[in-house]
């Protein structure tokens, strides 16, 4: 019953990756091939502060992403949670977007930052603005479009956590006389621990390797890692040096993958 | 306190669906600009008469109905082995392919190819597509069967067995009627993660397979269009039925 899959998987995924692994220690041919001598260049090229810049640019902003989630994602999980016998469609709502098509929502959101989009439409004609602001093709139009994308993965472990909470702890905590913001803090939050550190992998980790959101959000001004990817495997022609990067943020995505699973992230499979 | 969290869940639930909504209203606007000039299906008319649209949304069915036909038969059978006897080594394979960034699963698949290019006569195409579709959608599948099978009872296979059936009989005639709905919906959520993918289907098409996401990122890139509006309109009612279905089945 298994083997199809694993032959599947060994062939689809497993050899890909060697492939790439094998090509990061060849060097960039005279017309963009590859060629021998082996060599460990391509990683060492990484500690370029070109390179670096967009590394730390990736992890700044995955991490914003992230504490934005966090930050708009925990009182919806909470109001969720409280929600009764609507809990299960509420929750729909907030997955439904999901699944319908990344790059039409990304597109919704040019249609409204750009210069003559809706936004900049509106406050014109309100006379606020006399010239339409640059909302769009900037880290903000990229942060805003991933927080947007990614904020179900955030409230989904988040939910999950804040349901199985027993509520006569919340009660004991308020006849002790704690108050509603003591008792959030220092009875609700630690209590829904693994709920946050799950939400918060599940959205740093997919927001670390984007591509499509910097690249239309961003205009090809805010390069993050998965952009240099690409470039390296199409414009650049430098397939060794991709495919280092590309080892080089598998490493970090298996990092989180594996304290996703040691910590109490939700086990799919 | 409860009042304060049902207007912020409003105004969040404003967040995730007012920008689709908007996009939909504007694809009915009968100005090009945005600035709203009446009703119109002018946009949808102009969507169905660009042929390469048409082409590239045809390619796209294709595709999504052969990945989705794949990674559904490889999937329901991987979450039923899943279930009766786990395997480490699979179950690490799923979640990588989980994780791995698109992009990086688009540049692994296209090394890949262009390294067994060398050895056998083919070219990227729509199989190349198909088979990369069928890698990223495989984990989700087994993903939402194997949630269905937990809420199984596997005793009833034992006394199916125990009655005389063989272990496919009793997968084909006990435990697969039950997961039908399961199946039912991996396999929509397939089509839909298929249908709409763009980075890894663009770094492994060839040059007679545009997809229908490859024309919208092209024309986005270029600018808004009210054609784009429209078709996306289209896009996201259509998979949002789907969903919808298969959120309804998986429950069930």
């Amino acid at each position: 019953m298994l083997a199809p899959a694993a032959v599947w998987m060994a062939v689809f995924v497993a050899a890909p990756l060697g492939v790439v692994a094998a090509y990061s220690f060849l060097t960039r041919g005279p017309y963009g091939g590859l060629s021998e001598p082996w060599t460990l260049e391509n990683y060492v090229r990484l500690a370029d502060p070109l390179y670096l810049r967009i590394v730390a640019r990736s992890f700044r902003i995955a991490a914003v992403t992230t504490a934005l989630c966090l930050l708009l994602g925990f009182p919806l999980a909470l109001f969720l949670a409280r929600s009764g016998r609507r809990k299960h469609l509420l929750l729909a709502l907030v997955i439904l977007p999901f699944w319908t098509s990344y790059l039409v929502r990304t597109y919704a959101w040019m249609f409204l930052l750009r210069d003559t989009g809706l936004v900049n439409t509106l406050l014109v004609e309100a006379g606020l603005i006399e010239q339409p602001l640059p909302l769009l093709y900037n880290e903000g139009a990229v942060i805003l479009g991933l927080v947007y994308g990614h904020l179900p993965f955030m409230v989904l472990p988040l939910f999950a956590a804040l349901e199985r909470l027993d509520r006569s702890l919340i009660e004991a905590a308020a006849d002790l006389g704690a108050r509603p913001l003591q008792t959030l803090f220092r009875v609700v939050l630690p209590l829904a621990r693994p709920g946050l550190v799950a939400g918060a992998l599940l959205v740093f980790i997919p927001c670390l390797g984007a591509y499509l959101t910097p690249d239309l959000l961003g205009g090809g001004k805010t390069v993050m890692v998965g952009n240099l990817i690409q470039n390296q495997f199409t414009a650049a022609r430098d397939w060794p040096f991709g495919a280092a990067v590309s080892l080089a943020l598998m490493a970090l995505v298996m990092l989180g993958l594996a304290v996703f699973l040691r910590r109490g992230g939700e086990r799919f499979l | 306190m409860s009042r304060l969290l049902a207007v912020y869940a409003t105004a969040i639930y404003a967040f995730l669906h007012l920008p689709l909504l908007i996009l939909a209203i504007f694809s009915f606007n009968a100005s090009r600009f945005t600035v709203w000039e009446g009703f119109s299906l002018r946009w949808y008319r102009a969507a169905l008469e660009n042929s390469q649209l048409v082409e590239a949304c045809r390619n796209s069915l294709v595709i999504a109905a052969a990945a989705t036909l794949v990674s559904t038969c490889l999937g329901t059978l991987c979450a039923y082995g899943l279930w009766k006897r786990r395997s480490a080594p699979i179950t690490a394979g799923l979640y990588v392919s989980l994780v791995t960034p698109e992009v990086v699963m688009g540049i692994s698949l296209l090394a890949f190819y262009q390294w067994l290019f060398r050895y056998l006569d083919v070219r990227l195409g729509l199989h190349t597509v198909v088979a990369a579709h069928v890698t990223f959608c495989l984990a989700y599948v087994v993903l939402v069967v194997l949630a269905r099978l937990r809420t199984l009872e596997p005793a009833l296979e034992e006394a199916a067995m125990d009655l005389g059936a063989t272990e496919w009989q009793a997968f084909r005639r006990v435990t697969l009627p039950l997961l039908g709905p399961g199946v039912a919906a991996g396999a929509m959520l397939c089509f839909a993660l298929s249908f709409d993918d763009y980075v890894i289907t663009s770094l492994v098409a060839g040059v007679d397979s545009e997809t229908l996401p490859m024309v919208i990122y092209a024309m986005a890139r270029r600018g808004v269009s009210p054609v784009v509006n429209a078709v996306s309109t289209i896009i996201v009612f259509g998979l949002g039925i789907l969903v919808l279905v298969a959120e309804r089945l998986r429950q069930s």
